[in-house]
């Protein structure tokens, strides 16, 4: 590409400055929770190696990811989960190259954030 | 790649207060980002007012009369002054416009504008457009042809000229292409969606021949793939167009021909 001389030229201000439309904060939401969601599974793979060594192991994972703690962060990771499931259909809807109006994509917006909440509560529900 | 942080040449600080026109009662306030490049100093932010009983009801009508009656060293582009050149984009109030179409009465409270975002500016709201112009021809926005040239024009049916329809009025402003946050980590290999919105336009010109070679050449993952669906693009764009569909329409001809 082209080869300038930018001398000291400053960059311009980017993240400071835009005002990040909600599908743009949905996207960055889509990365957050995909990469967030290594924490349960990190979690998971705890309580399965705990129970492979001895039941004192068992004991001692089980106390930390049953604590206010931990359910917090299972609750953070379906919810991650969720959000990250709905989203995923939608990026396979534009993958197909549907959606892409911008009054859709506003509807999708919720309809995403609000499907995530929805399966959130009822698999909570369902393993209750 | 990704820093959230700006540099620390380009760090913005307070500028000064400009005086506000005397006799005014219906005053609005502009903050607007300067650079100069002669004075070695960063970045800062001055504080305009303007008249609004005396000025157009553009922010390029504002900025022009900041520029003949209070500030003449306020350094911006512009031409047409309708929507058509494209000179004149910037980012105010938070997104990307092009001043001359967009009103003040637009904007809540004081009017906020920065040269397009993670761009080298050469000066005040003038951004280096360099790398984004040898993208757009890398891309050759040309009509390539094999078959000997036709005694008249290139023959295309209506139809084939309506798939043309919503990409040809691309006026290259940038907006769209400086809205992406991918565009701004990977600017350097992405092409952003302003170059490859016109790519579609001559993949799917029927009157193309090239379009094999075009599709091998977007076949990368840093020019084409690094589209992540952002949408900042077709929001932001000036015209109304839809870069994102065009990019994905791209993706799913790279599949169809894979297939």
């Amino acid at each position: 590409m082209a080869d300038v001389n930018r001398g000291n030229r400053p960059l311009s201000p980017h993240l400071q400055i835009y005002r990040l439309p909600l599908t743009g904060k949905l996207s960055i939401l889509h990365r957050i929770t995909g990469v967030g969601m290594t924490l349960g599974a990190i979690m998971v793979v705890w309580r399965l190696i705990a129970g492979a060594i001895s039941p004192e192991a068992s004991a001692v994972a089980d106390a930390w990811l049953t604590s206010w703690l931990g359910n917090l962060i299972w609750l953070g990771c379906l919810w991650a989960l969720m959000y990250h499931a709905c989203n995923g259909i939608r990026h396979l809807i534009w993958d197909v190259g549907h959606g892409f109006d911008l009054e859709v994509t506003e509807k999708a917006n919720y309809a995403v954030l609000g499907g995530s909440v929805v399966l959130t509560l009822l698999t909570l529900l369902a393993v209750r | 790649m990704v820093q959230l942080t700006l540099p620390r040449n380009s760090t913005i600080r307070t500028g000064k207060t400009w005086p506000k026109p005397e006799g005014a009662t219906n005053l609005r306030t502009f903050r607007i980002y300067r650079w100069n490049p002669d004075d070695g100093e960063n970045p800062r932010v001055d504080t305009y007012f303007v008249d609004l009983d005396r000025c157009g009801p553009m922010v390029l009508d504002a900025l022009i009369m900041i520029k003949n009656e209070v500030d003449p060293t306020l350094t911006f582009r512009r031409s047409c002054r309708e929507g058509i050149c494209g000179s004149c984009a910037m980012n105010i109030d938070g997104a990307n416009r092009l001043a001359c179409i967009f009103g003040m009465d637009e904007v809540k409270g004081e009017v906020r504008i920065y040269p397009l975002p993670h761009m080298p500016v050469v000066k005040d709201l003038v951004p280096d457009l360099t790398h984004f112009y040898a993208q757009h021809a890398s891309i050759k926005p040309w009509l390539e042809t094999r078959t000997n040239t036709p005694l008249k024009e290139w023959r295309q049916s209506e139809g084939d000229r309506e798939k043309l329809d919503g990409l040809y009025e691309c006026v290259m402003c940038a907006c769209c292409s400086t809205a992406c946050p991918s565009y701004w980590w990977n600017g350097d290999r992405y092409l952003g969606p302003a170059a490859l919105l016109h790519a579609y336009r001559w993949i799917i010109d029927s009157r193309d021949e090239a379009t094999g070679e075009r599709l091998d050449d977007l076949h990368d993952p840093f020019k084409l793939y690094r589209c992540h669906t952002i949408m900042n693009c077709t929001k932001t764009c000036p015209k109304g167009l839809n870069p994102a569909k065009a990019i994905a329409e791209i993706k799913k001809l790279m599949v169809e021909r894979a297939l």
